[in-house]
């Protein structure tokens, strides 16, 4: 565990989503997938929404690396990501591929590539 | 533990915590204990990037019995809950979430351990009684799992394997491994304890 970070978040949560609590979209897991989306940014976004397409300009995050760099809570990251994605400002993908959801290899491809990991 | 306001990692200048291209499937693991049983020790010993926080709020009910040092006020009681990252070799990219196992985080728990593969609980030797409200938990999730006991320099050793599993109530093929929370390669052989597990549980019952 570790303490609150010093320092007030720069956007409340509760105002980070423009009043809105709920995403639009019922999917949007800890570990979805997002990426810009390539549509130019409109005028008058929230800040919350601008930082968070700031946060994907280097490359893709999960939804818990963006609210954990935003400092922002999951929900809140939910409800925007949700938003930007029907703006089509963020692509979002689902963290397993759905044809690959019940990949029998999967397990074994993850204790592979722990052993691969391990330092001699 | 806690960043330093100065190192902080920030949206504008990314320390490398963008996914690396080869990224294809996202899944995690849990590695579930008490508060001080070295969630973050071990997340941190195999993490690719620093380890990462976020404040989740408690519910209003669990503020009432509120017991966490350090957090006093209880209208915007809030725990932080670290995670890591493994981009493991073949496009798997597993995360690593520090999942506290008292009741009263129930609700918490339950949306972290959505789509988890599993969890791996730390115990204590020292205070085995610590780990048993989070070994309820992730039996009532139904979220398999493995044990693991963080070896602190000072734990008795008179223990032994059977007396410890009784202590436990584990069933005969749920593995038991001791690791050593600062050592990654400790830490990842207590990871494939768990997987290796996964693996070899008959398929019928694998969620």
């Amino acid at each position: 565990m570790t303490g609150r970070p010093a320092g007030r978040p720069l956007v409340p949560a509760y105002l980070s989503t423009g009043g809105v609590t709920r995403p639009s979209r019922p999917h949007m897991e800890r570990l979805t997938v997002l990426a810009l989306g390539g549509e130019p940014r409109p005028t008058g976004l929230p800040a919350a929404a601008l930082a968070l397409l700031d946060a994907l300009e280097g490359g893709s995050l999960a939804v818990v690396e963006a609210a954990a760099l935003l400092r922002l809570p999951v929900s809140a990251v939910r409800v925007l990501a949700a938003d930007l994605v029907d703006r089509n400002l963020v692509l979002a993908r689902a963290p397993i591929p759905p044809a690959e959801r019940f990949d029998p290899d999967l397990l074994k491809r993850v204790a592979d590539g722990l052993r691969a990991l391990k330092r001699a | 533990m806690a960043f330093a306001p100065s190192s902080a990692p920030s949206a504008s200048s990314p320390h490398g915590i963008h996914l690396p291209d080869t990224a294809r499937e996202l899944v995690k693991i849990l590695v579930a204990g008490p508060f001080g049983v070295g969630k973050t020790t071990l997340i941190d010993s195999v993490s690719e990037i620093r380890p990462l926080h976020t404040e989740e709020h408690l519910s209003e009910a669990s503020a009432e019995v509120d017991d966490l040092a350090g957090v006093r006020d209880k209208t915007t009681t809030t725990v932080a809950i670290d995670f890591g990252r493994l981009s493991l070799p073949g496009g798997v990219v597993l995360y690593l979430f520090g999942t506290p196992g008292q009741e009263r985080f129930r609700a918490l728990w339950d949306d972290i351990a959505h789509g988890a593969l599993g969890a791996l609980v730390l115990v204590d030797s020292r205070r085995i009684d610590a780990s048993f409200g989070v070994l309820g938990l992730v039996e009532e999730s139904g979220l398999p799992y493995a044990v693991a006991f963080n070896d602190f320099p000072d734990a008795p050793r008179h223990h032994g394997v059977q007396e410890l599993r009784r202590a436990l109530d584990l069933e005969p093929g749920t593995p038991m491994v001791t690791c050593d929370a600062r050592d990654a390669n400790s830490s990842i052989d207590a990871l494939l304890a768990l997987v290796d597990h996964l693996i070899s549980r008959d398929p019928v019952e694998a969620r």
